[in-house]
């Protein structure tokens, strides 16, 4: 069976900048994978490599086992993408603008109204798009991104100016996706979100892969510690000396994720009922600075 | 040819949305409609002339006109789509690079042609129903003036896609076009008239000046509607220059053809080697 995604060697050069470096990867058809990075690191690019929209400087691309660059329109209807701050013809209404594509595609326009439903447009189908609202607007590009229910969903920055509750909405719409079989490429610059719903993580950094593994792999790969804090009910902690008294009555201690059971054994039976205990995982936030924080700081 | 003609009904259905299609009727219609009342005003008297004197009124007012809609229309083609960020998503459907412009070209064209056949049928249809007398050789010379318009029309707005295509950002974009327009349209002809004063007709043969003339669509058309038909050009005064310049109408419509073609095809070239 042919991989969805095969990328080997790629890189993309513009001028002097480059914008992707040597990046190898493949993707395994069904799952659903983020491209994570600062901005400016390459993603888009990568994206536009996919697309076949722009040719790799050195080494090759695959999509569905085929160049995209040279494949022609049968590779492209089976491709879906939403680009990043999607834009429509504002005098145009939402349904409109769907027919429009559906027909580039050679899809009938009959299905457009059930797209637009799913997406929670259908109330707004006949508005025009320069009354939509970002979030609106976002959505009405993701209907577009699924229009001929596609084999592989490009989405770029997906997520980006939608409130809390759409972002969720967006992410169950993702899990359907996900259940039929569709692969999804993702990017973002927020880990964050991306818990329990991207299967496999690709970190990139100035155009280089730098760490490539599903979430919790990722958290293994990074070792990063974990803070246990103490609140003392009454008088002041005393543990060991691998403890800090940063305020009055509470203590913290920094360890690897290895030794935090060790350290808690031997905490709990010191403890008094009263005590109030804290462990913080590292966040993916942590995680995200932890790969890409360097860059941050140059 | 389905992805062309859906990008063509796309644009048709955009700019009759903004009202770029209802504006450009009503002004090529007004300006003619009163060009032909007013046309006669120089011999004396206000009222509808005959359709050869509209012939000659309205073909100077389009070597002016014309090509500043087209371009206005064409110069935000590609550029303005890249600007906006729409380009982007076209260029992942399954449509070519030489489908996408050829669709975009088509309704663009379609939009100026339905203005000035409108626009200027309208303003002959007036003059033809009150003028005293309406000879097969004036209608012939009107509809040809009307075909040509057209063509005219198409040249500029192939001239504007090319600009499109070729700067970066609409700014530079909406500059070369009045650029485009001042040089094709005013430079070129004072540029040439004052070659033909200096030389004295020493170095410059008749050859010479005919190609000089095919070198700008704009002086293709004036010729092709001014020379063409002798009771139009003893009206316009170029019963001498038709005498001099020997291009007969189907060169000068080959020229003109030739402004939409070399210019579109040189666009899609650019645009289809674009890495973007």
């Amino acid at each position: 069976m042919t991989l969805p995604i095969e990328l080997v060697g790629v890189t993309k050069c513009y001028g002097e900048h480059v914008a992707v470096r040597d990046v190898s990867f493949a993707l395994e058809a069904g799952k659903t994978v983020a491209l994570v990075g600062h901005n400016g690191a390459g993603k888009s690019t990568l994206i536009k490599l996919m697309l076949g929209v722009t040719r790799p400087s050195a080494g090759a691309v695959r999509v569905l086992g085929i160049d995209p660059v040279s494949s022609g329109p049968t590779l492209r209807r089976r491709l879906g993408f939403l680009p990043e701050n999607v834009a429509f013809h504002p005098a145009s209404t939402g349904r409109e603008a769907l027919d429009f594509f559906a027909r580039l595609k050679g899809e009938p326009i009959g299905a457009n109204m059930a797209l637009l439903e799913r997406v929670g447009l259908a109330a707004a189908a006949d508005r025009r798009i320069g009354a939509y609202s970002k979030g609106m607007r976002q959505r009405l590009g993701l209907a577009q991104a699924l229009i001929g229910s596609p084999d592989i969903l490009f989405l770029d920055e997906p997520t980006t100016g939608l409130d809390p509750a759409l972002r969720r909405r967006f992410y169950e719409i993702l899990g359907q996706l996900r259940n039929r079989g569709v692969t999804v490429l993702l990017s973002s610059h927020a880990l964050s979100e991306l818990q329990g719903n991207a299967d496999r993580v690709l970190v990139l950094n100035a155009g280089a892969l730098i760490a490539d593994g599903s979430l919790s792999a990722l958290r293994n790969l990074a070792r990063l510690p974990v803070r246990i804090s103490v609140c003392a009910a009454h008088g002041t902690p005393d543990f060991g000396p691998e403890w800090r008294e940063i305020e009055e009555g509470r203590a913290t201690r920094i360890c690897e994720p290895g030794e935090k059971l060790a350290v808690l054994k031997t905490l709990l039976p010191r403890l008094d009922p009263a005590d109030a205990l804290e462990i913080d995982e590292p966040s993916l936030d942590d995680l995200y600075a932890h790969f890409l924080g360097a860059e941050v700081e140059q | 040819m389905n992805a062309i003609l859906t990008m063509a009904a796309k644009e048709i259905r955009e700019a009759s949305r903004n009202r770029w299609v209802l504006a450009t009727t009503l002004l090529l219609a007004g300006l003619a409609l009163s060009l032909s009342f007013l046309g006669s005003a120089p011999t004396g008297t206000v009222g509808v002339g005959s359709l050869e004197v509209t012939v000659v009124s309205l073909a100077s007012l389009s070597i002016f006109l014309l090509p500043l809609i087209a371009l206005l229309l064409g110069f935000d083609a590609i550029v303005g789509e890249t600007e906006r960020g729409t380009m982007m998503l076209l260029l992942t459907y399954p449509l070519s690079r030489e489908q996408l412009l050829l669709g975009k070209f088509l309704g663009h064209a379609a939009i100026l042609c339905f203005a000035t056949v409108l626009g200027y049928g309208l303003a002959g249809i007036v003059v033809g129903l009150t003028a005293t007398e309406a000879t097969p050789e004036a209608i012939q010379a009107f509809a040809t003036m009307i075909g040509s318009s057209v063509l005219l029309g198409c040249a500029f707005l192939a001239l504007g896609y090319l600009v499109s295509a070729l700067v970066r950002d609409r700014g530079a974009a909406a500059g070369a076009a009045v650029a485009i327009w001042l040089v094709f349209v005013l430079l070129y002809d004072m540029a040439v008239l004052g070659a033909l004063v200096a030389d004295q007709g020493r170095v410059l043969s008749r050859a010479a000046v005919s190609a000089m003339l095919l070198l700008n669509p704009t002086d293709a058309y004036r010729l092709l509607n001014l020379t063409s038909f002798p009771s139009v050009s003893r009206l316009a005064g170029m019963a001498g220059v038709s005498a001099q310049v020997s291009l007969p109408p189907w060169a000068l419509l080959a020229t003109l053809m030739a402004w939409i073609a070399g210019p579109l095809l040189l666009t899609i070239t650019l645009f289809s080697r674009r890495d973007r």
